[in-house]
């Protein structure tokens, strides 16, 4: 697909259309997820946007109890603590997420390797919308 | 093909200093520098005139942010005489004074500069837990920022890829923070210089003064598995698996090979460098390494013509227990997922065959982030001298050490050999 820039700010913007997307270099084949305007296999410019297949694999989790200011101002504290993780795509590459649909205030319940599949969030936080990428038990 | 790294000239070390690591209300930027610089100065054995050194690099990650007050490079030349002479800022978050070490030494190698001031400082205990939190997670990438990693949380990520491959649990993590609260009342200079017991004892002594029932720990790692007083952090690290915050700073004089003579009968070499840089969490090639430690370790031991085998004590950036773990394997001292078992067994103790950390770590002596790196070779200096006094390492024959600095969630790692030769 042709798009904008291969850049973050278009990544996040897709994240809140609920799309899930990355890079694709039109001369060595290599796949960037997140984007990146600058294939690093190849060192060519020429790369498109592409969609991303959201199933996976958990990789690595913390359910983190002191939150910074960010999550503090969407309810999160020692008694509410969050999950964030690291998720290896099935079709390659990994990506840093919120974890939604596991008890971060029982961390021996969620495993590494639990199959999971991408879900956006969208919250306001102080006043302004965000959306975040999150990925949930399949 | 790479040819072999190597510094066209060589350079001693002929000084170091440190201030106290902690939290201090009545101290600065400034006057903590002071106190690292005079030590230093009184370190050297046939003195130094400050009008002879011709250069500093500074090494802070984020006084803007912590002290709202940048530019910190020239202000440390004032405070320490040296203007005009050139004064250069070094970044790279808590890696940033041994980036300003290792500029030092390529400015001397090179030839522009006979005798270089180095060092670090930072002052972080004026803001609140939470806002030190976000300064210091402005060092994370924005991928894992924006969805709320914290750096606990970066590292609490590593621990469970790291449990989940190898079958290491909290036990092997609490043994590293017992380990380093072991080394740290042997350290005047630490930021908590208390062992594990100490605190047990003090804690359940706080308890029956208020007329409580007395917890009853029967060993260190039931207390350090008592959530009430070792709160989670960010799963599976509790708070007695994370650095303090922290004020402190060092400084270390580096001068020409052919000059050391001139400063001291006994110089420290600089045997070898490297730094490396890392990708990010997401994009590491291994979730339970860092790749930055990895580049920087094979480029310093090329250079030296060293292996791990031949580095007899070190430290290592233990922001985190598991970090410290990692660390052990990532520079070849033990191989991946044996690092947790070598611990166990008490390898790394100040009597282990491979002591790591003999200063407490960054957990007990404590994180000014950018004083740090320095703070680490002031302690591999201290040890090869020694100097070390209670902490010294009972070896008979000290020769080679080495410093472990890591940045952020390991975009910028240095490692750093220095030996008596």
């Amino acid at each position: 697909m042709e798009g904008p820039l291969l850049s973050d700010i278009a990544y996040n913007r897709f994240i809140a259309e609920e799309r899930l997307t990355g890079a694709r270099c039109r001369n060595c084949g290599a796949r960037w997820i997140p984007p990146r305007p600058i294939c690093v296999a190849c060192y060519s410019s020429n790369l498109e946007w592409i969609d991303v297949n959201g199933k996976g694999k958990l990789a690595a989790f913390t359910c983190i109890h002191i939150p910074p200011p960010s999550m503090a101002a969407q309810g999160y504290d020692r008694k509410n603590p969050y999950c964030v993780g690291v998720v290896e795509l099935d079709d390659g590459g990994r990506v840093d997420a919120r974890i939604e649909g596991v008890d971060p205030t029982n961390p021996e319940s969620i495993t590494i390797g639990m199959p999971m599949k991408v879900k956006f969030l969208h919250r306001t936080v102080n006043g302004k919308a965000e959306s975040y990428l999150a990925f949930e038990p399949a | 093909m790479k040819k072999r790294p190597k510094l066209a000239r060589g350079v001693a070390v002929v000084g170091a200093g440190m201030s106290t690591f902690g939290m201090f209300k009545e101290k600065d930027s400034k006057d903590l520098f002071a106190e690292a610089f005079r030590e230093l100065r009184a370190s050297v054995d046939r003195g130094v005139d400050p009008r002879e050194i011709e250069a500093l690099y500074l090494g802070n990650f984020s006084n803007d942010f912590f002290a709202h007050q940048a530019h910190w490079a020239p202000l440390i030349a004032d405070l320490t005489g040296l203007v005009p002479k050139p004064a250069t800022r070094t970044e790279g978050a808590c890696a940033s004074s041994a980036l300003a070490f290792r500029e030092g030494v390529i400015a001397i190698a090179s030839g522009l500069y006979d005798v270089v001031l180095v060092g670090g400082v930072e002052e972080m205990s004026k803001r609140s837990t939470e806002e030190v939190a976000e300064g210091l997670a402005l060092a994370n990438t924005p991928y894992a920022g924006r969805v709320g990693f914290t750096f606990p949380g970066v590292f609490g990520a590593v621990a469970t890829a790291y449990f989940a491959r190898y079958g290491a649990s909290r036990e092997h993590l609490m043994n590293v923070t017992i380990k380093s609260h072991n080394n740290a009342p042997l350290n005047p200079k630490a930021q908590f210089p208390l062992t594990i017991r100490n605190i047990m004892t003090t804690k359940s002594e706080s308890v029956k003064r208020k007329d409580l029932t007395a917890p009853d720990w029967p060993t260190e790692k039931a207390f350090l598995g008592d959530v009430a007083v070792n709160p989670i952090v960010a799963w599976p690290l509790h708070l007695f698996d994370c650095c303090p915050i922290s004020d402190g700073a060092s400084a270390m004089l580096l001068v020409a090979e052919e000059l050391a003579g001139e400063f001291t009968d006994d110089p420290i070499y600089v045997a070898g460098i490297g730094q490396g840089s890392g990708r990010g969490l997401h994009r590491s090639l291994d979730l339970t390494s860092f790749e930055a430690t990895r580049y920087a370790a094979k480029e310093a031991y090329s250079m030296s013509g060293l292996g791990p085998e031949d580095i007899q004590f070190c430290e290592v950036h233990d922001c985190f227990s598991i970090a410290e773990i990692v660390h052990v394997e990532d520079l070849g001292f033990f191989e991946p997922g044996e690092g947790y078992k070598a611990i166990a067994d008490g390898a790394t103790r100040l009597d282990g065959p491979k002591p790591v950390n003999t200063s407490g770590g960054l957990k007990c002596k404590g994180h000014p982030v950018g004083a740090t790196g320095v703070s680490q070779l002031y302690e591999v200096w201290t040890q090869l001298k020694g100097k070390a006094g209670k902490r010294q390492i009972p070896h008979g024959d000290l020769r080679v050490g080495a410093a472990h600095n890591l940045g952020g969630t390991g975009g910028t790692c240095t490692f750093t050999i220095l030996e008596r030769r």
